[in-house]
């Protein structure tokens, strides 16, 4: 456990020791605050209008009208910037050398593993957390509830946390960093879109293609409903992740 | 303290070590010599265990490099050819996060980085950024991370490579003075470096094993004659002759640039070679003696001789 700390330790480190992480928290939180104002300004819109009729006043729901839309396009931008994030971590120990430095150190890979993913974890934890407090002006200013709200970062955070596990990877995989992003980014793209291909095709196929789409997963949470499966699904991607970063690094070195 | 024996490591057809067995004394300071690609670092790699081995065994600090590698990980400092380091970190800060690494307990580990900065001579650089401290340094920061949890057996790949001269004689020097406290195995393909620095040597070839032993051993074993080489003005067969008429020579060769002269062992001709190529004028340039390790280095590289 405190050999994975060390490596953790060292890697938030170096995030902040570059521009990356400073890059990817602007960012990321710039593009929240842009999509969050808008949404908002359509909102108050919105509101006024419908409440003229009392029956449309019933159903005016900031969580599903600003937050549910808000955290879709969160989505997309998570899946821009965890390549950035993942790229580095294990391409270029073995580019520069430094993996000769940790393979023959008392560590397990599993460690070495576990430690970069840690690391990575508390990235994305920072950049939702920033993000989070954005959003708090929204329950100054409105009544949103905050079951729903929670649901949604958690569903966040778990698809976040799938995506990097795929990210370390692929940067298990090669040692170039930009090979690495580029493949981490189309493999992401790709799961958030197969639900496309489940349309077209029916029976088993439809839900087959279907259960492995991130969409199908983080709708119901981006609504506010928590659902097992939909936790299930993120948290055996992730591991699925990390067993083959795992299992490439252990191989390359056998060879 | 480190022993290997019948060690085999091949990569697919490419056979880069094979039956390669030998033995370092503890506090001994050993060197492994061969030409490039002779399977220097592939050793190296086996017993830090960074690479497994494809047959035989090894063992270091009385520990199975295959069965215990925790345990031989712990009692090995390793310098890698590529010298490992993070370019962002500072001196310090790295040579911390290895103490963490190599589990040296936190209690101690301020005292374990400060005791290396001292002997590495890093004082001066110890608050900089890797990235921009000189290559002689890199290498120092190199040598004291391997020594940051005080293991009882340094490994240094090729520690003096790409430095000037004057930084090589100081990381020589810095490795001498680490002499009894450590085992300390080292590859290089520079002959002096053995000759200056180590306690004995092995040399490979090929990834074989081609001689091993003591300094003092390997000379008295291989070389039958003493003798000396001259640099003279000319260096021809006519030289070569004349040095033959000395009592007691036995061959004066042409090689190259140089003529090689030689007499039974136990005698010391070294005085009457020189008067002759005083007294004849000859125009002395240069005299050394044969160095009974530098011929069979050269003869090792050159392929001319088999185990």
């Amino acid at each position: 456990m405190t050999n994975i700390w060390s490596i953790a330790k060292k890697e938030i480190r170096s995030y902040f020791s570059s521009p990356v992480a400073y890059v990817v928290l602007f960012a990321f939180i710039l593009i929240y605050g842009y999509f969050f104002y808008n949404l908002v300004m359509w909102f108050n819109l919105q509101a006024m209008q419908m409440a003229q009729n009392p029956y449309y006043a019933q159903q005016i729901n900031i969580n599903e009208m600003v937050f549910s839309p808000l955290f879709h396009n969160m989505v997309l931008i998570l899946i821009l910037l965890v390549p950035l994030l993942t790229m580095r971590l294990l391409a270029e120990e073995k580019k520069n050398g430094t993996d000769e430095l940790l393979y023959t150190s008392p560590l397990t890979v599993g460690q070495i593993v576990l430690g970069k993913y840690l690391a990575a974890l508390f990235m994305l934890a920072v950049m939702l957390g920033l993000t989070a407090l954005l959003s708090l002006f929204a329950f100054a200013f409105g009544n949103p509830e905050f079951a729903p709200w929670l649901t949604g970062y958690l569903g966040l955070f778990l698809l976040g946390a799938a995506a990097l596990a795929i990210g370390l990877f692929f940067s298990a995989l090669t040692e170039n960093q930009i090979v690495a992003a580029i493949l981490t980014f189309l493999t992401l793209l790709l799961l958030l879109v197969l639900n496309w291909l489940s349309q077209i095709g029916s029976g088993s196929w439809q839900s087959v293609v279907g259960y492995l789409s991130f969409s199908q997963h983080f709708e119901d949470m981006a609504r506010g409903t928590l659902a097992v499966k939909d936790a299930v699904y993120f948290l055996s991607l992730s591991a699925f992740g990390l067993f083959l970063a795992h299992s490439v690094l252990q191989s390359r070195r056998w060879r | 303290m480190i022993e290997v024996q019948g060690l085999t490591k091949r990569y697919g057809e490419l056979v880069a070590v094979s039956d390669l067995t030998f033995k370092v004394e503890p506090g001994r300071i050993w060197g492994l010599l061969g030409p490039n690609a002779a399977g220097k670092t592939t050793t190296m790699r086996i017993l830090t265990g960074y690479l497994p081995a494809t047959s035989g065994r090894a063992t270091v600090a009385g520990f199975d490099v295959f069965d215990q590698p925790d345990a031989v990980k712990r009692s090995i400092g390793y310098l890698p050819e590529i010298v490992p380091l993070y370019m962002d970190m500072t001196v310090s800060a790295y040579l911390g996060f290895v103490a963490e690494i190599k589990q040296v307990p936190k209690a101690k580990r301020n005292a374990a980085v400060a005791r290396v900065v001292e002997s590495a001579g890093l004082k001066t650089e110890a608050r900089r950024l890797i990235r921009n401290i000189s290559r002689g340094f890199k290498q120092r920061v190199g040598i004291a991370q391997a020594m940051i949890h005080d293991p009882q057996v340094l490994i240094l790949d090729e520690p003096t490579i790409g430095l000037d001269p004057g930084q090589i004689r100081e990381i020589r020097e810095l490795i001498r003075s680490l002499r009894g406290e450590h085992t300390i195995l080292l590859s290089t393909h520079i002959l002096p470096e053995v000759t200056q620095v180590c306690d004995g040597v092995v040399i490979i070839n090929q990834g074989r094993l081609m001689a091993s032993g003591s300094l003092a051993d390997l000379a008295a074993s291989y070389e039958k004659m003493d003798g000396v080489v001259l640099r003279l003005r000319r260096s021809g067969a006519e030289e070569a002759a004349l040095f033959r008429g000395v009592p007691g020579v036995v061959k004066a060769t042409v090689e190259g640039s140089e003529i090689r002269v030689e007499w039974g062992r136990g005698q010391d001709l070294r005085d009457d070679v020189a008067r002759l190529a005083l007294d004849k004028g000859l125009g002395l340039v240069e005299m050394r003696s044969v160095a009974g390790i530098e011929d069979l280095y050269m003869k090792i590289v050159s392929g001319g001789l088999e185990q």
